[in-house]
């Protein structure tokens, strides 16, 4: 993947001078075709049935029929467009989740995930720019791509890294005795009989849908950046979060305990996604239902990326506040001293033991003091010096799940195939093409994987 | 006198290219150490098997020799694989080895523009960059537009039997000592590996009563396609197993191992370990299998499939009266090590014409494979593109996703060779596509173009092409109704009966199906087909799915074969790449940007970078 130049791609585009993202752009043959299909115009026309410039306004709707975005949708015919070839662009209105899913209905229509630079590319290699223009191209790709590829590895978390590592020694075991019992049939080798095989591709298959379907609740990759708002009960967590968010979302009371369940918030914070949580307090509870917010709060810290620590400046620092401070020490965390405005009774000697002075901000979620500097704070922590390009983010993000979907199927396939009992070079054709996209995502190349393993596994020679 | 191609040696890869050569008509000298042993098999009696069959199928598709020597000197023949699908189904053929030798000479004596003469070539005359002619250690020079090298094992060969190690190309053969010197001396990378062999011992000491019999297949067979099928009178081959007696021997003597003593150091195929390794390494195993095959039909000398050993002749001895079957057996000649340089096969382009002197071409073991059908594939290649360069023509450059040819070639010349390279069919990533049985179909054009094949020949597979096509159409036009007798009939050929008319072609699409079942209903007749055919429908429309997924991969792919990068190209000044690409393609110098996104280290975006750069700069072909 990735060094074809044939196809329809997609991308996300940024609207220029607007850092919320908003255009899903199509390029090739098909976009055309592509767009008509999931575009649904107010004034019934087709786009194909439209002059080059012209736009249309109407709606996305996926295959259930159910809306996605409300969008003008601008088409610009080949020759005369940026790539000279037909392209479409889709302005989104509803946020970068909806972008994201227009996208991938895209993607589902037949478009390929652009990959990086590649429109400019297609742009160039189609005479439309000339080299010394293509030449801030190739710096482009290449710094994109690299990019891409940390914001790749960093995408997957531990836990799924492993897991996906896990899937994909799993195909190889299988393939190994596919191929063995292929390539060395008169070895006198044991190979696993096929009816186990079988049932081992169907576990594998299991588990790879379980993936997807834990991705799809958004644990694995997040669309923007997760955030994780706690402290103890009281201290002004879900005034915080009404106060970035600017909405009354989550419950702002003095009854201690009543954020009983997580609030999240999408809201942009200098143009990034921020999915805000607001989790339950933690306090000692007794009571229940309490319990599962907390515990859930937990979770929350577990999966966030970043961690926004809210202590009450008005309260004397307590036993409690040190146990959450050791629940966050391996996180990125911004320590916020609440209620500024109020009596400073809090031991700041105590809070720099844990923090440094950098990631320590006084704020007041009441009087609103000191949050412009907390979002500037955020937005530095997550661009980890501001190398997170969220374009990319996205893009990568997609493409494992679509990866995942297609080794899904392989699998099916795989399975289907050693069902009606074809030879073995049938199911280890799935499962090949399966374990080089698994390797795909997590960037290894597995040329010569099997027939390693072969040799290392059986007592091959004649 | 001078020639228009020189061919260094005599083995499996200096015939088919000095063949291939004289047979488009191009003057061709065959120089070799030791004019009695031509097209030797120094290892197992047998061409063919996985992944190796269909290279000479192919070879043979294109005009070369070896399948046509095969099919006149084999003993033995069966499918292996039988009961898997067409892509991993593979011929192999037992072989009287003094036939085979004795047939080979015989094709080349009587091949015109072909001379052959013993000699040792102990120089490559070279002038102006590009190879002129040899010389040989008489003294005497021969002039030539183009060399081809394929000195097998004997670019200073070692053999080594435990303690004991002298130079030599193979057992009883004087090795080429100066040779190597020259080519480094001309700018090669050079490099060592070692095989082995095992012990041959006299059919009368064998008590054969104790082994499992081994036959030969009982239908019509042919290893070439421009030969007749026919059913082969058979010699049997014999099935023993070691034991746990074997491999205390050998552990007690492993101390004389070459693996233990440091007698071998160099890296030997993976897949021909001697049973000292095999023991070793999997001490959990309580037998390996002993293969007892003839070396021919008028020696008594047995070969021992899988007791590969160098270890001391007397240990050697004892190792193998372990063995069921062989208590008596007595050693005729002993199994051994043999270690020989190669020159890393990078510096060659995909005609194998050397990228550092032109004109000079390399082939078979010396490229650092093993075995006669990997030899036989390159010599083809080596001497068709010697040839087609004098001529003027356009090379012939075989790519993976049409032939095994190709993923050899492109395999040699992009992957670091850890160990002697043998073919897979696992290492064929279309390999649904490119079957021991469509070889023809494939690859015979190639060969008309050239002029190897006749157009004689050629029609014939246009012929048959076209039949197969119109079959298919026919089956997919005629359909059963779902009246009574028909699902008689399907009953009675163990499928389900079907209520809604379908089309033969789908009924066909059942695994449990066979096309000689449903051609009736055609309302043809079997008989009016010919076998061949009938197969090819049913490999067509069984796995038509399969087939067509990796047609489409090659489609999707193949823009970047088309894409060639000269040889010159300075990687370190094409802005993006990174450092390790830019190193990479220098030392390989990928001939196209195909070959170029195979190197392990490169990435796609350096691909992408290399388009950018190169655009205008690449060329459609060299
Ligand atoms: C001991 C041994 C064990 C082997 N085991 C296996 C095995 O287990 N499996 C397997 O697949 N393959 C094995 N092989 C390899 C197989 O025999 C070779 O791969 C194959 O024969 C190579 O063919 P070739 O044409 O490249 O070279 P060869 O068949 O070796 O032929 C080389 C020819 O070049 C001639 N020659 C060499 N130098 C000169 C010179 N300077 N001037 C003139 N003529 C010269 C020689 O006389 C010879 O005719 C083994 C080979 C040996 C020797
Ligand atoms: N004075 C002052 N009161 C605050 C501030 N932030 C929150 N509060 C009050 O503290 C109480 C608890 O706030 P809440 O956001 O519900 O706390 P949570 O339990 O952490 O979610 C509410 O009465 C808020 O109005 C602040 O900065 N200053
Ligand atoms: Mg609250």
């Amino acid at each position: 993947m990735g060094i074809e130049s044939t196809g329809t791609i997609v991308a996300i585009g940024t609207r220029p001078g607007e850092a919320a993202i908003g255009i899903v752009k199509l390029s090739g043959d098909r976009s055309i075709f592509i767009a008509d299909k999931i575009f649904r115009s107010k004034s019934k026309k087709k786009l194909s049935g439209i002059d080059t410039y012209n736009m249309l306004y109407g709606h996305i709707i996926d295959n259930d029929g159910h809306t996605i975005d409300e969008v003008v949708v601008t088409l610009m015919k080949k020759p005369k467009s940026y790539t000279k070839e037909d392209v479409v662009e889709i302005n989104c209105h509803g946020g970068i989740i909806a972008t994201t899913k227009v996208m991938e209905l895209c993607i589902e229509s037949g478009a390929r995930i652009a990959d990086p630079g590649e429109f400019t590319k297609r742009a160039f290699l189609n005479g439309r720019i000339d080299l010394s223009q293509a030449e801030a191209v190739i710096d482009l790709v290449r710094s994109k791509t690299e990019q891409s590829l940390k914001i790749a590895a960093k995408n997957l978390q531990g836990n799924v890294k492993k897991e996906i590592k896990r899937l994909k020694e799993m195909i190889l075991n299988v393939l190994v005795q596919l191929e063995a019992s292929v390539d060395f049939i008169e070895e006198d080798l044991e190979i696993t009989p096929y009816q186990k095989l079988t049932k081992k591709v169907r576990e594998i298959k299991a588990e790879m849908e379980e993936l997807i379907s834990d991705e799809k609740k958004g644990e694995i990759i997040k669309n923007g950046v997760k955030a994780a708002i706690i402290g103890k009960t009281n201290v002004g967590k879900s005034s915080l979060l009404n106060l970035l968010s600017k909405k009354e979302k989550a419950i702002v009371t003095s009854i201690p305990g009543t954020t009983r369940d997580a609030v999240e918030e999408i809201l942009y914070v200098e143009g990034i996604p921020l999915i805000l949580v607001d989790t339950a307090g933690i306090r000692k509870t007794k009571s229940a239902i309490e319990k599962i917010g907390v515990d859930r709060s937990l979770k929350h810290i577990n999966e966030a990326e970043l961690v926004l620590l809210v202590l009450d400046g008005n309260r004397k620092f307590e036993k409690m506040d040190l146990e959450i401070i050791k629940k966050i020490e391996r996180k990125k965390a911004i320590c916020c001293i609440n209620k500024v405005d109020l009596k400073q009774n809090l031991e700041m000697e105590r809070i720099r033991k844990y923090f440094n002075e950098k990631f320590i901000i006084k704020i007041s979620a009441l009087k609103g003091i000191g949050i412009r500097k907390l979002e500037n704070k955020i937005k530095a922590l997550i661009m980890d010096n501001g190398d997170l390009n969220l374009e990319e983010k996205i893009i990568i993000n997609s493409r494992h799940k679509n990866i995942l979907k297609e080794v899904s199927s392989l699998l099916d396939s795989a399975e289907k195939a050693m069902k009606e009992k074809m030879s073995e070079e049938f199911p280890s054709y799935d499962l090949k093409t399966a374990y080089g996209l698994l390797g795909e995502i997590l960037g290894e190349t597995t040329r010569d994987d099997i027939l390693d393993k072969i040799f290392s596994q059986f007592c091959i020679g004649k | 006198m001078d020639y228009d191609v020189i061919v260094v040696g005599a083995g499996h890869a200096g015939c088919e290219a000095a063949l291939a050569s004289a047979r488009l008509g191009l003057k061709t000298l065959v120089l070799t150490i030791n004019v009695d042993k031509i097209a030797l098999m120094p290892c197992n009696p047998s061409i063919g098997g996985l992944g190796k069959s269909q290279l000479v199928r192919e070879i043979d598709a294109i005009g070369g020799q070896m399948a046509k020597t095969t099919n006149k000197t084999l003993i033995q023949i069966k499918i292996l694989n039988i009961r898997k699908g067409p892509a991993v189904q593979a011929l192999r053929a037992q072989i009287d080895k003094k036939e085979y030798e004795i047939e080979m000479k015989r094709v080349l004596e009587n091949t015109k523009n072909l001379t052959l003469r013993q000699g040792t070539v102990d120089k490559i005359l070279v002038k102006d960059g590009a190879a002129v002619g040899v010389g040989i250690e008489s003294g005497l020079l021969f002039g030539g537009k183009a060399v081809i090298i394929t000195t097998g094992t004997f670019l200073r060969g070692r053999i080594i039997i435990g303690e004991k190690d002298y130079p030599a190309g193979r057992m009883g053969e004087y090795p080429a000592i100066n040779l190597t010197k020259n080519l480094i001396g001309l700018g090669f990378k050079i490099n060592r590996f070692q095989t082995a062999t095992p012990p041959r011992v006299d059919k009368r000491t064998v008590n054969f009563s104790k082994t499992e019999v081994q036959y030969g297949d009982k239908q019509p067979l042919s290893f070439s396609f421009w030969d007749e099928e026919k059913i082969y009178q058979s010699i049997e081959c014999h099935l023993t197993y070691t034991n746990e007696k074997t491999h205390k021997i050998i552990a007690e003597n492993i101390e004389q191992s070459p693996i233990k003593s440091g007698m071998v150091n160099t890296h030997g195929p993976r897949h021909c370990p001697s049973i000292d390794r095999k023991v070793i390494n999997f001490p959990e195993k309580k037998r390996h299998p002993v293969f007892i095959e003839p070396e021919g039909t008028y020696t008594n000398e047995m070969y021992l499939q899988g007791l590969t050993t160098s270890m001391p002749v007397i240990i050697q001895q004892k190792i193998i009266n372990t063995v069921e079957g062989l208590e008596n057996a007595r050693i005729i000649r002993p199994g051994y090590a043999v270690e020989y340089d190669y020159i890393i096969p990078s510096q060659l382009n995909f005609t194998l014409e050397s990228k550092i002197i032109e004109n000079l071409y390399f082939a078979g073991q010396i490229n650092g494979t093993s075995g006669y059908e990997e030899a036989a594939a390159q010599g083809f290649i080596a001497g068709v593109n010697a040839a087609l360069k004098i001529m003027n023509e356009q090379p012939l450059i075989l790519t993976r996703d049409n032939s095994y040819i190709g993923v050899l070639i492109d395999d040699l010349l992009t992957k670091d060779l850890m160990e002697p390279y043998r073919m897979y069919t696992s290492r064929a990533e279309y390999r649904l596509v490119l079957r021991s049985d469509n070889a023809d179909i494939r690859l015979s054009k190639f060969g008309n173009d050239i002029g190897l094949i006749t157009n004689e020949q050629y029609k014939r597979v246009v012929k048959r092409e076209k039949e197969i096509d119109r079959l298919i159409s026919k089956l997919k036009a005629s359909s059963l109704n779902p009246d009574r007798g028909n699902n008689i009939i399907l009953e009675k050929m163990g499928t389900k009966p079907i209520d809604t008319p379908l089309s033969i072609y789908k009924l066909l699409k059942r695994p449990e199906v066979n096309i000689s079942d449903v051609i009736d209903f055609t309302g043809d007749k079997r008989d009016n087909y010919d076998r061949i055919i009938l197969k090819q429908v049913e490999i067509k429309i069984k796995y038509e799915g399969y087939i067509n997924r990796q047609l489409s991969e090659i489609k999707k792919l193949e823009s970047l074969e088309k894409y060639y990068l000269t040889r010159d190209l300075n990687y370190f000044k094409i802005v993006g790449l990174t450092y390790e690409a830019q190193e990479k393609l220098t030392k390989i110098k990928p001939n196209t940007l195909g070959q170029a996104s195979r190197i392990a280290g490169i990435s796609p975006a350096d691909i992408s970078i290399l388009m950018l750069n190169l655009k205008g700069k690449l060329k459609a072909r060299i």
